[in-house]
C-alpha cells in the first residue's frame, strides 16, 4: 500500500508530468487561460490515462512480450490510444450529454497529447504490474489537473496585470511556469 | 525550383515551428541540456520528418479522406521506431539520453501538422523542402537553447566529449538551475520575448 502511495504522489509532484518532464505541453500553454477548460481538460487527460494504461499494460506484457516483438509498441500503442479516445468520446456522447459539452472539444486533442504515450512508456519501462501502472497513471493525471488548474488560475490574473510590453501572453506564461516549477522542487525529499 | 526555396526558407524563420508558432515543445525543452542530444533530437527529427512528407506526399492521392489521419499516423510510428532501433544500435548513449522523448516523436506536433496541412496537398519536391526547411528551424530552436542552457548551466561546451570553451570561473560555480527543467521554461520564456522586442514575431 505504502508502495503505492509512493507512486501516487512520486508521479503527481515530485515527477510532474508537465513541470519535471515536460509531457503534455501543449494542452499546458494552450487551454490554460481559463479556470473551467483547464479543470475540463485536466479531467479528460486523466480519464483517458487510467483507460490506456489499463488497456497497453496487458497489450503489451500479455500480447508484445511473449511473442519478441516488443519493438512494435510505438505502433501499437498509438493506435491503441487513438481508438480508444474515440471510443470514449462515443460513450460519452451517448452517455452523459452534459459531460460531453464540457469535454467533447478536448477528447480528439488527447490523442496527440505526449502525457498519454508517455504514461505509458513510464509504466512499461519502469517495469510496474498492473496496479502500479494504474496507480501511477491516476497520479501523473491528477499532478497534470492540479498544475492546469493552478496556472490557469494565475494566467486569469496575469491578464489583468501589466508585464514589460514584449513579454505579454506567451513568455510570462513560461516564466509562470519556471516559478511554478522552483515551487514544485519542494517536493523534492517527499518520495 | 521557386516554390523549393520558398517552402524551404518559410520554416526557417517567418513560421519556425518552435519560436513562432510553439509547437512540439516537449522535446525541445526535454533534452535541450547538451549539444550533443540537440544533434541526435535533430537528427531524428530531421529523417522521421523527411520520410513522412516524401510518404504522405505521394499516397496523398491514394488514402480517402476519411482515414487519412490513422494512416498518417501509421507511417510516422513506424518511422519512429526505426529510428528508435537505430539509435539504439548504433548511438547506444545518446538513445539512452534521449530516453523516451525518441519514441514520443511520434506525438509530435509539427510531424502530424506539415502531414496535414503540407504534405498531403502538395507535390513531393514541395513537400521534401517543407521537411528540411522546418526541420533547419526546430534544430535552430533546439541548438539555440541547447547552447544557453550547456553553457550557462555547466560552464562549458563540448560537443561528443570533446571541449569546444569554457567559461573561467563559471564551470567551478554553474548557474545550475540553467541544467534543470525550470531553467528551460526560463530560457524560452526570455528568447520569445527578445524575438518580439526585436520585432522578430509580433505580440498579441
Amino acid at each position: 500500500m505504502s508502495n503505492l502511495l509512493a507512486i501516487f504522489f512520486g508521479m503527481a509532484l515530485v515527477n510532474n508530468m508537465v513541470l519535471v518532464k515536460f509531457l503534455g505541453l501543449c494542452p499546458f500553454f494552450g487551454v490554460s487561460k481559463k479556470l473551467s477548460s483547464a479543470f475540463s481538460m485536466g479531467i479528460a487527460v486523466l480519464l483517458v490515462m487510467l483507460v490506456a494504461s489499463g488497456v497497453t499494460w496487458p497489450v503489451y506484457h500479455l500480447l508484445l512480450a511473449p511473442y519478441g516483438v516488443e519493438f512494435m509498441r510505438t505502433v501499437i500503442f498509438i493506435l491503441v490510444i487513438a481508438s480508444l479516445v474515440q471510443i470514449i468520446e462515443m460513450a460519452i456522447k451517448r452517455t452523459n450529454l452534459t459531460l460531453y459539452n464540457a469535454l467533447g472539444i478536448y477528447l480528439p486533442l488527447i490523442t496527440t497529447n505526449c502525457a498519454v504515450l508517455g504514461i505509458t512508456f513510464i509504466n512499461i519501462d519502469q517495469t510496474y504490474s498492473f496496479l502500479e501502472s494504474l496507480t501511477a497513471a491516476l497520479g501523473a493525471g491528477a499532478g497534470f489537473t492540479l498544475v492546469l488548474i493552478i496556472m490557469s488560475g494565475i494566467r486569469e490574473r496575469l491578464d489583468l496585470a501589466d508585464p514589460p510590453k514584449a513579454f505579454k501572453g506567451t513568455p510570462i506564461a513560461f516564466i509562470t511556469a519556471m516559478l511554478l516549477g522552483l515551487s514544485f522542487l519542494a517536493f523534492n525529499g517527499m518520495v | 525550383m521557386h516554390s523549393f526555396g520558398k517552402n524551404f526558407v518559410k520554416g526557417i524563420i517567418r513560421s519556425n515551428p518552435t519560436f513562432i508558432l510553439l509547437l512540439g515543445l516537449c522535446p525541445t525543452l526535454a533534452v535541450s541540456t547538451s549539444l550533443d542530444n540537440a544533434v541526435g533530437m535533430t537528427a531524428a527529427f530531421l529523417f522521421v520528418l523527411l520520410v513522412s512528407n516524401i510518404i504522405i506526399s505521394l499516397l496523398r492521392n491514394y488514402v480517402p479522406d476519411r482515414v487519412r489521419i490513422p494512416v498518417f499516423i501509421v507511417i510516422i510510428a513506424s518511422l519512429v521506431t526505426i529510428v528508435d532501433l537505430m539509435l539504439q544500435g548504433f548511438v547506444p548513449a545518446l538513445s539512452k539520453s534521449l530516453g523516451m522523448y525518441i519514441p514520443l516523436i511520434v506525438v509530435n506536433c509539427i510531424i502530424l501538422g506539415r502531414a496535414e496541412a503540407f504534405a498531403s496537398k502538395n507535390g513531393v519536391s514541395d513537400s521534401i523542402a517543407d521537411a528540411l526547411g522546418m526541420s533547419v528551424g526546430f534544430g535552430l530552436a533546439i541548438f539555440v537553447i541547447s547552447f544557453i542552457r550547456q553553457l550557462l548551466g555547466t560552464g562549458e561546451l563540448d560537443l561528443f566529449g570533446r571541449s569546444l570553451f569554457t567559461i573561467p570561473g563559471l564551470s567551478d560555480n554553474p548557474v545550475s538551475i540553467f541544467m534543470l527543467p525550470m531553467g528551460a521554461f526560463f530560457v524560452i520564456g526570455t528568447l520569445l520575448a527578445l524575438f518580439r522586442w526585436m520585432g522578430v514575431s509580433k505580440g498579441e
